[in-house]
């Protein structure tokens, strides 16, 4: 009896944190959704609902050009972090002995947890130096580009490790042993294995340069200002519903993608389960 | 085997390139610009530029180090304090992480098998939308007449508050101490948690049946048995909470006040307000020092879980 309470207990109060939890982790993005609605000038007094905010948007032209120069830009990071990030799992999961592997390794997740305001200063002194020696590169879009992949890279490289490490290496040793060229058992046997992780990690350091805004203040030069780096300004001034209704789209574009990506990555997952199941039965 | 050897030469070179691009980026991006704020953080401020560490003048080869950086940071009472909060809101948002973190992971790790995937889905999912709008939310929510300023006011905890010191004045929980720890156990208590539900999910649950069987009631259990089996779960998620915490700048700009300092932030303010490029290299060469033995923490005992996993 005193068991079956206690058995009890347990049950509803686990079920209550998780609950608090959730509403905890969940309602800002609720507030500012419902916010973005809100016809009244005065911020956290509702007034009734309204779309004037998101057609508002559409005028704002200091919104719309960090939005598409934050897209650029986030494209880019994403595309070559997954390349960089992908030499540099290969590099640490292959190569178990080269020069220098401590120090590269340690290099390699550094950014991870160097405080980005110390990335971004160190990178500043770094382009200003080369700048007053050879005159470029000048500060905008190819620097932000430049500080995003640093810590793109290193999100990357930690993503594909993972995955990398999981594989069995029997499967490259048959492939090779039945004549595959090197480069034929990488895009044929070991790429498959790892799609998956490569769009994990595009998507991650995607979101990653979409969101950033310290290395993007540092790296920033005329002319070139991000998204994250308007609204920063913005929001740094007081609550701004223009703010709460960009906030709106992104959440919603957000949850689509990676709604859409852990379906198509769950898919593939059972897909290649059932044909590793085949391939052992036979 | 044999034929594996082989294939020696091609993938020597791509050997070579596999590694080397990679390598010279760091090399070029991470570890040269961290030499340059070193460099400048000891050089001596000339006009527009900075003198040469190393001069050569009438066959002396001299070397002249400005060390008052950091003489002055260390000296100085803003500084100091600026350190010591900047370590003491860290802590406390790791504390509270963990106060909320563990039960939480612990509650996930022992939910139907079936739900678990879609909990830490739910998890993450905050993690995928931007961090900055996050933190931006709980600027409406706690100011004036925001949805959690009422609940707190409305029930009588903003004295609670208040006596403790973490807001200045009862009614105003914005700006205070109080709204940044919140925004910063907020943005990092998912990763105290995805570390905990890895290490927790994987525990042995007939090790808490033996126990009851010896005799030991679930809450002895869980302390004897549950809680250092976690430790290195435990670990990694502190660390993972309190690094970036030390030198975060974005949470303090926006939920911070006056009073509570955070290095970062003084950092940020050095280098753009003040224009003291020195200053605040030195200030970020301290800055990773501090962060250098919770870090070397973390990389012993994400080395024995890797080690663990093999």
């Amino acid at each position: 009896m005193n068991r079956g309470t206690s058995v009890n207990f347990n049950r509803w109060f686990g079920r209550g944190w998780l609950s608090a939890g959730y509403v905890f982790l969940y309602l800002p993005i609720v507030a500012l959704v419902l916010y973005s609605f809100n016809d009244s000038p005065i911020p956290n007094v509702w007034r009734g609902f309204t779309l004037k905010w998101y057609f508002g948007l559409a005028h704002d032209g200091e919104l719309l050009a960090g939005l598409w120069l934050s897209l650029k830009i986030a494209f880019m990071t994403a595309c070559a972090s997954v390349v960089l990030g992908m030499l540099a799992a290969f590099a640490l999961v292959k190569y178990k002995r080269f020069t220098g592997r401590t120090l590269f390794s340690g290099m390699v997740s550094a950014p991870l947890v160097m405080p980005e305001v110390v990335i971004g200063l160190s990178l500043l002194l770094m382009l200003v130096s080369v700048q007053r020696a050879l005159g470029f590169p000048e500060r905008g879009m190819m620097t932000i580009w430049f500080g995003h992949l640093l810590l793109g890279m290193a999100y990357a490289t930690v993503v594909i490790q993972a995955r990398l490490h999981d594989l069995n290496p029997q499967l490259e040793e048959a492939a090779m042993d039945l004549g595959a060229k090197p480069h034929q058992v990488f895009f044929l046997v070991t790429l498959p294995m790892i799609t998956q992780s490569l769009l994990s990690a595009w998507l991650l350091t995607f979101t990653l340069s979409l969101d950033d805004v310290v290395l993007s203040a540092f790296l920033s030069g005329p002319g070139a200002t991000t998204m994250p780096l308007v609204i920063f300004s913005r929001a740094r001034l007081g609550l701004n519903p223009s703010v709460n209704a960009v906030a709106t789209i992104i959440v919603a574009l957000v949850a689509i993608g990676v709604l859409v990506a852990s379906y198509l990555i769950a898919h593939a997952e059972r897909q290649r389960s059932l044909e590793m199941a085949a391939a052992n039965r036979a | 085997m044999q034929r594996l050897k082989q294939f020696v030469p091609t993938w020597l070179t791509g050997r070579t390139s596999v590694i080397g691009v990679p390598y010279l980026f760091l090399l070029a991006f991470f570890l040269f610009p961290f030499a340059i704020v070193f460099k400048i953080s000891v050089s001596e401020m000339e006009a527009v530029s900075f003198k040469d560490l190393i001069t050569l003048k009438d066959g002396v080869l001299a070397l002249s180090l400005k060390l008052s950086g950091y003489v002055f940071i260390t000296e100085d009472a803003l500084y100091f304090s600026t350190y010591v909060s900047s370590l003491k809101y860290a802590l406390a948002t790791t504390v509270f992480c963990l106060l909320i973190g563990y039960p939480f992971a612990y509650f996930m790790a022992r939910a139907k098998a079936t739900l678990q995937p879609a909990l830490l889905m739910l998890v993450m999912l905050p993690f995928w939308t931007s961090f900055l709008l996050r933190v931006y939310a709980w600027k409406g929510l706690l100011s004036d007449n925001g949805w959690v300023a009422d609940i707190i006011i409305g029930s009588g905890l903003n004295q609670l508050l208040y006596g403790l010191g973490l807001t200045s004045t009862p009614g105003k929980l914005m700006n205070t101490p109080f709204s940044l720890v919140l925004g910063m156990t907020y943005t990092y208590v998912p990763f105290m948690i995805l570390p905990l539900y890895s290490n927790l999910a994987k525990m042995d649950l007939r090790l808490l049946e033996a126990a009851a069987d010896l005799g030991a009631t679930p809450w002895v259990a869980f302390w004897k048995i549950t809680v250092p089996l976690s430790k290195a779960g435990i670990i990694a998620g502190s660390m993972l909470v309190f690094i970036p915490c030390v030198g975060e700048f974005v949470i303090p700009e926006l939920l911070g006040g006056p009073e509570t300092l955070m290095i970062g932030r003084v950092m940020w303010d050095e280098f753009f307000s003040n224009n003291d490029w020195p200053m605040a290299s030195s200030v970020a060469v301290v800055m990773v020092l501090m962060i250098i033995v919770p870090l070397a923490i973390f990389n012993k005992y994400q080395a024995e879980a890797q080690e663990g996993r093999r």
